[in-house]
């Protein structure tokens, strides 16, 4: 089709997607070169431009690393603690008809009313971050963790049983391998929480990460380079969430096949 | 016979498990009052740190009593009505307009859901940058982040309407209005109504985020007015206030939305 009819490659989709993203810059350039003052907009290039500058602003590769690293240990800590509470609440009937009503009222809470304490309980630094980061990833992964063991059918966790499986090899052999796909896909939205958390507790307070920079460039009226740091953390968060993404896809394969 | 007993009992032995659940609740919930009460009576955690919760009930009496809350809980309103004004009319008009072609939706669905993934939170500084420190950041915040949810379910119900219902309709003469009366929109609705709550949701949590990071007025500011002034009780109270404000509009649009199920 696309042989014969010349034009017809310019129907396609992405390459309008990519003319809607093209668009939308242009708009951003013309509006911030001609309209908007810049005190408060600057346009893309010069954004892309001063990325360099950002870069060698005294402390924002420490911010950056710093914040990357509390991803990564709030992002540790949730899976941990999510698949230890989920299978331990899950594993067990009475146990998930007791704890589970618990576990979704805490996680219906809105949790940003208790950002304050955390930052009084935990100090300014980086151990609040994690702890509030954990606060919001764990919840997801608890919740698909119990989805998943739940989902098991009785029938193969009693045929393991009259084959003579243990305890350890009932969980290695059937629940751990079913449980997989759930898990993998609480892992990403533990991660949408944990970025979440970790930046929402970095913008309320923070003396070394990048919630610093971003209030030091808001307060300076230096729109340049707080888009350029907004646009390196975004990129961060995108290749996170497209990591887990990836990670989701590839282990659940072989429940779909 | 035996299949009879069976179905005689299990009923029982449910309500005897759902007692014993019920109760695990209640002595857990239970067991954490206690524990703090202990903490800040016998092993003086500074009150500081965890205020009384006696103290707490108090003030949360004294606050619903006094009607202090109501200047702060009126900005919090007033933002989340506006900002979800702004983005359930813009989400639904912007979706049913790319839900009526297969095309559109193949370029802008993969766009909406991009945009959906990305911690617009992250946007915050630059919009109190451009808005201020008043109640338009937070709108506009909110605004954005709850139009995703609702554009993005919006064209999956306009979107995936089965064409035979469309093609029967046509054939039997409808207009364009009643085919979107009679067809579309009982159709599309059921989604559209849990985008508009999933909205919902996330508008209250950016507002009242934005409110606590950032803000003039509202109750993240007080929430966090009272932290740094070091009044814990009174703040406890807050919280507990808060959580109970978005715990019933939460349930008050999820009864709206299975209203609006019904009605069609």
């Amino acid at each position: 089709m696309t042989a014969a009819n010349p034009r017809a490659w310019l129907r396609q989709p992405w390459l309008a997607r990519i003319g809607v993203i093209v668009a939308l810059f242009a708009f951003w350039e013309i509006a911030a070169r001609w309209w908007v003052d810049p005190m408060f907009l600057s346009p893309p290039s010069r954004v892309f431009a001063s990325l360099q500058a950002v870069f060698e602003t005294r402390g924002v590769p420490a911010a950056l690393r710093l914040t990357l690293f509390e991803l990564a240990v709030a992002f540790a800590l949730s899976v941990a603690i999510g698949l230890a509470i989920g299978l331990a609440v899950g594993l067990r009937p009475f146990a998930r008809q007791s704890f589970m009503p618990i576990v979704v009222l805490l996680y219906g809470m809105p949790q940003i009313t208790i950002l304050p304490l955390f930052i009084l309980y935990f100090g300014i630094g980086p151990a609040s971050k994690i702890a509030f980061g954990v606060s919001h990833g764990m919840f997801p992964i608890i919740l698909t963790v119990v989805a998943g063991v739940q989902n098991i059918k009785p029938i193969l966790l009693v045929s393991a049983r009259a084959m003579g499986a243990s305890r350890w090899q009932l969980f290695r052999h059937v629940v751990f391998p079913h449980m997989i796909p759930s898990f993998f896909s609480g892992m990403r939205l533990g991660m949408t929480g944990v970025l979440l958390g970790v930046l929402l507790a970095e913008l309320y307070v923070s003396t070394a990460g990048i919630g610093y920079f971003t209030t030091l460039f808001t307060q300076n009226f230096d729109p340049t380079r707080l888009l350029g740091l907004i646009a390196v953390l975004a990129a961060m968060a995108i290749v996170l969430n497209e990591i887990v993404r990836r990670a989701e896809v590839h282990f659940s394969r072989w429940h779909t096949e | 016979m035996l299949v009879w007993r069976r179905r005689m009992r299990l009923p029982d032995q449910h309500r005897t498990r759902r007692l014993g659940s019920r109760s695990v609740q209640a002595a857990f919930l239970l067991m954490l009052l206690v524990l703090w009460y202990l903490a800040t009576t016998r092993w003086r955690v500074s009150p500081l740190l965890l205020p009384n919760p006696a103290l707490v009930l108090r003030d949360f009496w004294d606050i619903l009593r006094s009607g202090e809350f109501v200047a702060d809980l009126r900005v919090t309103l007033t933002e989340l009505a506006l900002a979800f004004l702004i983005s359930a009319s813009s989400g639904v008009i912007v979706g049913y307009i790319i839900s009526r072609s297969q095309y559109r939706i193949r370029v802008f669905e993969p766009l909406f859901a991009g945009a959906y993934a990305v911690p617009i939170i992250l946007f915050l500084p630059l919009y109190v940058l451009f808005f201020g420190l008043g109640p338009a950041s937070k709108i506009a915040l909110g605004a954005t982040i709850s139009f995703f949810p609702i554009a993005l379910s919006t064209i999956a119900g306009f979107g995936y309407v089965d064409k035979v219902f469309v093609t029967a309709a046509r054939a039997m003469g409808a207009s364009d209005y009643q085919l979107f009366r009679f067809v579309l929109l009982p159709a599309a609705l059921p989604v559209i109504l849990t985008g508009l709550r999933m909205g919902f949701t996330v508008a209250l949590l950016a507002i009242i985020g934005s409110e606590t990071i950032a803000s003039l007025a509202g109750l993240g500011h007080r929430i966090v007015y009272l932290a740094e002034s070091m009044e814990m009780a009174p703040m406890f109270a807050y919280i507990v206030f808060v959580v109970a404000i978005a715990a019933i509009l939460n349930t008050l649009v999820s009864a709206l939305e299975a209203r609006g199920k019904r009605l069609r």
